[in-house]
């Protein structure tokens, strides 16, 4: 007689127990090498860790007090440095009394990138609140409407043009990747030319020679008479320096599209930019968003190089509240680490947010 | 023949310089007619089909789909790919769409169609192929049967007059085998014009009117099922035929 195949019920997987002690068995104490990690890793904290919370805590100065900052120097922070020229450095040169201006804007400006990032709110109105967003931004600083003092833009700094230098080169960079990718790969030997000659130049060249060139060189070839106010020049610098190393790594994702969907797309009769659109940018933007995400990060932190032109975001007000400051400049280092907060903070919050983004196109695709 | 839906005349085919991969093809394929073609790995089997699509160019002779001379002219091409439905052996579908998705995107983009109209369309065609409970899934949440069995759906819902299938059971495991080639048989039966990449002789006897056998970019053989497989007339066809039978 024949055997009934009788199949076994799944079932879901056993629940893993474990306390603290195991735990800390397997991962700190596995054998003698990791074991010794351990002890010596503790030992060296324990070592650093009462020195710092002595320099940083114990033995610092909050008020913005330079006799008592020079009487601590050596053994304690001086916070007071921050307490004393925060402003200057998170705002520059903007006018003391208008500076109400610049931080409206960039709580603004924040709270539209934080709601940009939620799913939910990805819908057609959301470019409809972002060109607002850019108005309120630009009338805030810019002032010369509804009554407000105009400021020139040489005047703009600190977190606020950080915040938008990064911002708009960032989403203006990012369609015009897209556009040079697919122009590198178009079978059009003009259009993939001019692409790869664009890219080649670019990634050829640092940075501040881009900048230099958009600040002080452009100028020069322009019309007697006409001038393009220097902001838009660098942001114009950063956002083609940005798509070039961008559309690089779109083209990463193009490549690893399979031959097979574009065959497909073409025997179901779609276009062109159909095909890009609907069957292929998804697929390939998905692969890349950890590069991408990268990318951005790094054009945050580079916009930090503006100050050679004369624009002190972040790191150049810093610089202008401190150096022609005798009595507070030796405390540059505690000044320091307190943009480098700010920048953690921002930079974080974008590694993060890539990974959730990262699980969110994965979902989408398998079980 | 005044009825002929696809005729290809001389024609002739290289990848790059050397490799003549499609040699002097004279085929004729009448409105509804099944064919099967057959051929060790490298005759040329898939570039024949891929041909009538536009998947690849030709150099030499001429091919016509529907009445329309396939040039480069991207009009003429658009206009047989409007005719023409594939399936391939790796199914290709969108792995970032939804099946439902995967099935609308065309009949919306390219047809036109208003989307309850297009997903209504897509819906019917999902039962033809017995497969309507997994619209909302993706496709890589599928087994290859099911998936290939999408493909086939979605290559449908833009009604085309010829379909061709690329070793459409190719990629598949034995066990889903079946339920592929049992749709083909039905689309069949329906009076759809199709030809057929594979090697499955039981399906070519049973639904084929034509058998090709090409070797080196060549048809070397063809005729009805019965006599192809009974009456041999080519010793490279017998050599063949012994190799995929005979086990």
């Amino acid at each position: 007689m024949a055997d009934t195949f009788q199949p076994v019920a799944p079932r879901p997987a056993p629940v893993r127990t474990e306390g603290f002690v195991p735990w800390v068995r397997r991962n700190l104490f596995a054998d003698w090498k990791n074991g010794l990690t351990t002890v010596l890793l503790v030992a060296l904290a324990l070592v650093l860790l009462p020195g710092l919370a002595d320099w940083g805590l114990t033995q610092a100065v909050f008020p913005a007090n330079a006799e008592a900052c020079q009487a601590a120097r050596g053994s304690g922070a001086c916070w007071g440095v921050i307490t004393e020229k925060w402003r200057v450095i998170i705002f520059g040169r903007y006018p003391y009394e208008q500076q109400w201006r610049p931080e409206i804007a960039t709580v603004l400006m924040v709270a539209a990138l934080m709601l940009s990032c939620v799913r939910w709110f990805w819908k057609p109105w959301l470019a409809l609140m972002w060109l607002a967003v850019l108005a309120v931004f630009f009338g805030l600083m810019g002032g010369g409407v509804l009554g407000l003092e105009p400021v020139r833009t040489d005047l703009w700094g600190g977190l606020p043009l950080t915040v938008m230098l990064a911002t708009l080169s960032i989403f203006l960079a990012f369609p015009l990747a897209v556009l040079v990718a697919l122009g590198r790969r178009s079978n059009l030997p003009a259009i993939r030319t001019v692409c790869v000659v664009y890219i080649e130049l670019i990634r050829g060249v640092p940075l501040i020679s881009v900048l230099f060139m958009a600040s002080f060189m452009f100028p020069l070839f322009m019309p007697q008479g006409m001038t393009i106010d220097v902001l838009v020049r660098v942001l114009v610098g950063i956002t083609l320096f940005a798509a070039a190393y961008m559309a690089e790594i779109v083209r990463g994702g193009l490549q690893a599209i399979p031959k097979g969907q574009l065959e497909a797309a073409d025997t179901l009769g779609l276009s062109y930019w159909q095909t890009q659109r609907k069957i292929v940018l998804p697929q390939a933007l998905a692969m890349v968003v950890p590069s991408m995400m990268n990318n951005f990060i790094s054009i945050f932190k580079d916009t930090s190089l503006v100050t050679i032109v004369s624009l002190y975001e972040l790191t150049g007000a810093l610089s202008l509240a401190l150096n022609s400051d005798v009595e507070w400049r030796p405390f540059k280092i505690e000044a320091y680490l307190f943009i480098t907060a700010i920048y953690f903070t921002f930079c974080f919050a974008m590694s993060r947010y890539s990974l959730w983004v990262e699980k969110q196109v994965s979902v989408a695709k398998t079980r | 023949m005044s009825d002929a839906i696809v005729s290809f005349e001389k024609v002739n085919k290289w990848y790059g310089n050397a490799f003549h991969v499609l040699r002097d093809i004279d085929l004729t394929v009448a409105r509804g007619e099944r064919i099967v073609i057959c051929g060790p790995s490298g005759s040329g089997k898939s570039t024949l089909i891929r041909c009538i699509n536009a998947l690849e160019e030709y150099q030499e002779g001429r091919i016509t789909v529907d009445g329309t001379l396939l040039s480069d002219d991207v009009k003429a091409i658009e206009a047989v790919r409007k005719q023409v439905g594939m399936v391939f052996q790796q199914f290709n579908l969108f792995p970032h769409l939804t099946v439902l998705e995967n099935l609308t995107l065309a009949p919306m983009w390219v047809g036109h169609l208003p989307k309850a109209e297009a997903e209504e369309r897509a819906m019917q065609q999902l039962k033809r192929v017995r497969i309507a409970e997994q619209a909302k899934k993706y496709p890589l949440q599928l087994s290859g049967g099911q998936q290939q069995r999408v493909a086939i759906a979605r290559a449908l819902c833009l009604t085309p007059k010829i379909m061709l299938f690329d070793e459409p059971t190719s990629a598949l495991d034995p066990e889903m085998i079946k339920e592929v080639l049992d749709v083909m048989s039905e689309l069949a039966g329906q009076g759809m014009t199709m030809l057929c990449v594979t090697h499955e002789m039981g399906f070519a006897k049973a639904v084929a009117d034509r058998v090709i056998f090409m070797d080196q970019g060549q048809i070397v053989e063809q005729n009805s099922p019965h006599e192809f497989f009974n009456n041999p007339r080519s010793d490279r066809t017998k050599d063949f035929l012994s190799k995929i039978l005979g086990h």
